[in-house]
């Protein structure tokens, strides 16, 4: 019966055939999408779709378009992640920050560079080696709703940026309390020195009090609430950008803002920013590469070469602050997956001393990163610690590697299990295929889980129970400083009061090293402290506890009408940007 | 005349039964999805991970999944989210914190329409070269509508979407490689169907889209109407001298229709819910979008109410083809008093 085939050709083949193919799309890497099939088309369409025209035919009355003119400096942008909540304090995450900071402006800015300098705090000053600090406001600053910017405002911000539900709670330290000393001064004082306090305060964006009461938004909306908040949906900041629309993961419109405190000075030319999150990689490079959108972020590795070669696009790459790199679990006393029973062998440096000569560094950034990656003696980018010049890599040395091992008690390798997420980093999966060539070359056999980041982290962090005895992970520091990696990264994390250590996968522990990460934090003197911070460094680095394996390369697609500098911390400005 | 009365209450109320019965099993039905939903969410990730940054100290991480009532049971989550679902409250997305109703509501006209323009994409384009492919099945003609047919099921609907943005976007450049153009809003539903550059951007995601229907509606429509062209009545049509046009289009096409006709309308069900794939290639604002961002980031509350209403539709065109087949087919009234 023709309806029976029908039947079953639409249950029997379609659906499982879908089914089939979205599972392997939501687990492909973002880096194997489906964009290296179509590589090598040629690009030479140099001008994009023009604006819309009502049909004439359609009764244009009761019609409202939407459309919007094509301004000479409208710029298109389109990136991998949604801008998803308005809120500045509900995720603190890259690209939400970097959309936001158009918007917003925190009392310190960061430059270019990345060096701190004023923002809504004309200057400072820290008092009692950091236990005591002022803060002299910028005058004539107005929010988007013509509201004054005033030490009101920075005092309400900083109890909201430390309310419940926001993500933000270590940017202003719990104990650190607020005074107005008059419209334009604040003081702050603190029990304990902190002088790196206001390290992250670029991206702690200050809130207009008046507008937050107004609607109802003294606090951030937590992810558990039963009803939307007004600033989830809406902003008011005092920043060069204002939002004009915003619909949650479809598009957002950003407007120049003609009274911006700074307008006079400003450095770019443009007057209006669409934003359309592309998460496919291969859309995402058609749309710039057909000239649909000005800037793209990231671009795939594998399509650099392609767009330099496209008449009307090219990339900006460089160095990015986040660190890569690989550890292992150092604190059971029987790894989770190993062949070796009864023994942990990462618990002995010479194993772990092996690992790290195992791995060929120039070949994972030659092959693997296609020469788009700094290798890294540290576990912090250049960029944040002046002296990493100093320190240099031991050499790739694989028989070197298997003395070692048989040192140890391991003549013949053992067998362990490896953690790698497949869409964080920038080709994570490849690079962990390739290290598991590189020590099967010295005996060990490694078996891995590749994972999208959602099974990956619920897995090795804290809340899956650190469920991993080789892993994969990448790190910026959120304060731009050391302390953060010393601190989160590779303190004990034997006290379960403190937070020491919580992002240490592996538990890596030197209590020589903790010692020097607590003086680190209260030392005032600038070169001390740098010294103090090398002498942490060369500690973890002899006791082999991680594998600092390359800064990542960040990679902006781009035409050739617009220009932008491009931050080491892959934050998309606008107020720096021009177009044609 | 009073034994025709009898017959049509007889029939009114076999017909309510009907329904009824078939409204009841609808409900189990979406009950069903609910329960494998929340099955499968554990496997999809830890949600906290996606609403907090990587540097988030764990107290604070414990905070919030206390706070989403994350550490209770599964079935006690399950029972909580039902409760409130059948009150129409289907909560407010994790990475949005915007009501997921309003959410799904928004992107509904961009699916919807798609879905629409796929269809008719696939019954006008399938239809016709059906007919032709079977009036004249040898003709060359004939012969590239079935290779075409074949590629239409072979390929991967990605792989499609893909290469047809590089041939009519970065090549050519005469159509948008993402997004819906231009909308206009006639109420709550935005509409890209009056609009230029709205109607360019729906032409490649609805080829993409209904390229395999396509092919289904072409092959089903081809093996129907050779076997209709092939029954007695045809012949009897032909004996009595009617013109060959009146035989083809009068008689065996609309015979061949009424199959055509249910599977069209179930495969509207399959184009809506699969169109996560031609939505995610073309960055489609639609539910299917929504969707799959709402995996990535393991948005329970989103991918709950996507998946019920997935079932709620595949439910409800089911009911209504049922109901319609016994419209059409006077002869399958006499099953509607079995039990299903």
């Amino acid at each position: 019966m023709p309806l029976d085939r029908g039947l079953r050709a639409f249950y029997g083949t379609r659906p499982e055939g879908e089914a089939a193919f979205l599972a392997s799309k939501i687990a492909v890497s973002r880096n194997k999408s489906p964009a290296s099939q179509s590589r090598g088309l040629p690009a030479e369409n140099d001008r994009m779709l023009k604006r819309s025209l009502l049909l004439a035919a359609t009764a244009a009355a009761f019609l409202s378009a939407t459309a919007l003119g094509a301004g000479a400096a409208t710029v298109r942008y389109a990136n991998q992640g949604d801008l998803k909540s308005l809120d500045p304090y509900t995720l603190n995450e890259t690209t939400t920050n970097a959309h936001l900071g158009n918007v917003y402006e925190g009392l310190t800015s960061r430059g270019k560079d990345l060096a701190i300098g004023p923002g809504l705090a004309e200057r400072w000053e820290m008092l009692e080696g950091g236990k005591r600090w002022m803060f002299y406001l910028r005058k004539g600053v107005k929010f988007h709703n013509g509201n004054d910017f005033t030490a009101d405002d920075v005092l309400f911000s900083a109890d909201r940026v430390r309310a419940q539900g926001s993500n933000f709670l270590t940017r202003v330290p719990k104990d650190a309390k607020f005074t107005k000393v008059d419209d334009y001064t604040v003081e702050v004082t603190l029990p304990t020195p902190n002088p790196i306090m206001h390290y992250q305060w670029d991206t702690w964006y200050i809130m207009d009090k008046e507008w937050a009461e107004q609607n109802n938004a003294t606090a951030p909306t937590p992810a558990s609430a039963q009803t939307p908040g007004h600033a989830a949906l809406n902003t008011n900041g005092t920043g060069p950008f204002r939002i004009e629309s915003h619909q949650p993961g479809v598009r957002t419109v950003f407007k120049a803002n003609p009274t911006w405190w700074n307008d006079a000075k400003k450095e770019h030319n443009i007057t209006e920013v669409i934003f359309t999150p592309i998460g496919n990689d291969a859309t995402r490079v058609a749309a710039l590469l057909s000239g649909e959108v000005d800037i793209i972020e990231p671009v795939p590795i594998q399509d650099i070469a392609r767009i330099n070669a496209s008449p009307n696009a090219r990339t900006l790459t460089g160095p990015e602050v986040r660190t890569i790199f690989l550890s292992f679990d150092q604190v059971r006393d029987e790894l989770l997956s190993s062949n070796v029973k009864g023994k942990n062998p990462f618990k002995d440096k010479r194993v772990r001393e092996a690992f790290y000569k195992a791995i060929d560094i120039e070949t994972i950034k030659s092959r693997v990163m296609r020469n788009l990656a700094t290798p890294s003696a540290l576990m912090i980018a250049p960029e944040f610690f002046p002296l990493s010049k100093e320190f240099t890599r031991p050499k790739y040395d694989p028989d070197g590697a298997k003395k070692l091992l048989a040192e140890a008690g391991y003549p013949n390798g053992f067998e362990v299990g490896m953690n790698c997420p497949t869409d964080r980093y920038v080709n994570d999966g490849e690079i962990c295929q390739a290290a598991v060539g590189m020590l099967a070359r010295v005996g060990i056999k490694i078996n891995p889980i590749f994972e999208p980041k959602a099974q990956y982290f619920a897995k090795v962090l804290k809340a899956g129970g650190y469920q991993t005895s080789f892993y994969l992970l990448g790190w910026t520091p959120g304060t731009g400083d050391p302390h953060n990696v010393l601190y989160d990264i590779m303190g004990c994390r034997d006290n379960p009061q403190s937070t020491r250590g919580e992002s240490n996968l592996g538990g890596y522990c030197n209590k020589k090293l903790d010692e020097l990460t607590d003086k680190i934090l209260v030392e005032a003197d600038a070169s001390k402290r740098t010294g103090m911070i090398a002498e942490a460094f060369k500690i973890g680095n002899e006791d082999f506890g991680y594998i600092p394996l390359h800064q990542q390369a960040l990679a902006w697609g781009v035409s050739k009408k617009f220009s932008i500098p491009q931050r080491a911390d892959n934050e998309i400005l606008f107020y720096w940007a021009r177009k044609e | 005349m009073p034994l025709f009365k009898n017959a049509d209450a007889a029939r009114e109320t076999a017909m309510l039964a009907f329904t009824i019965r078939r409204a009841l099993q609808a409900l189990g039905v979406l009950l069903a999805v609910g329960i494998i939903a929340f099955a499968m969410f554990r496997f999809a990730g830890d949600p906290v991970n996606q609403i907090v940054s990587i540097d988030t100290p764990a107290a604070e991480r414990e905070e919030v999944r206390r706070s989403l009532g994350l550490d209770d049971p599964v079935p006690v989550q399950f029972g909580r989210y039902f409760l409130r679902a059948a009150q129409g409250n289907f909560g407010i997305s994790y990475q949005f914190r915007q009501p997921v109703a309003q959410l799904l509501i928004d992107r509904m006209p961009a699916t919807l329409e798609l879905a629409f323009c796929a269809t008719v994409f696939a019954l006008t384009f399938g239809i016709l070269m059906g007919v032709y492919s079977a009036l004249r099945r040898d003709s060359l003609l004939s012969k590239l509508f079935q290779a075409v047919s074949l590629v239409g099921i072979s390929l991967p609907t990605f792989l499609i979407g893909i290469l047809l943005i590089y041939l009519f976007s970065v090549t050519l450049g005469l159509l948008p490689s993402y997004g819906r153009g231009d909308t206009v809003r006639l109420g709550w539903w935005t509409s890209g169907l009056f609009t230029l550059s709205g109607l360019k951007a729906l032409i490649m995601p609805s080829i993409t889209l209904g390229l395999f229907q396509m092919t289904l509606i072409m092959r089903l429509v081809r093996a129907e109407m050779l076997e209709v062209l092939r029954s007695d009545y045809i012949r009897f049509a032909r004996a009595r001298g009617l013109k060959t046009r009146a035989i083809h289009f009068g008689h065996a096409l609309k015979n061949t229709l009424v199959p055509v006709i249910t599977i069209a309308g179930l495969q509207l069900g399959a184009i809506i819910a699969f169109a996560i794939i031609t939505e995610t290639v073309f960055q489609w604002p639609g539910m299917g979008l929504l969707f799959v961002q709402a995996v990535q980031n393991v948005d329970i509350p989103i991918m709950a109410a996507y998946l019920l209403l997935v079932a709620a539709i595949f439910v409800t065109i089911n009911l209504i083809v049922d109901i319609l087949y016994t419209v059409v087919d006077p002869r399958l009234r006499s099953t509607l008093r079995q039990p299903v």
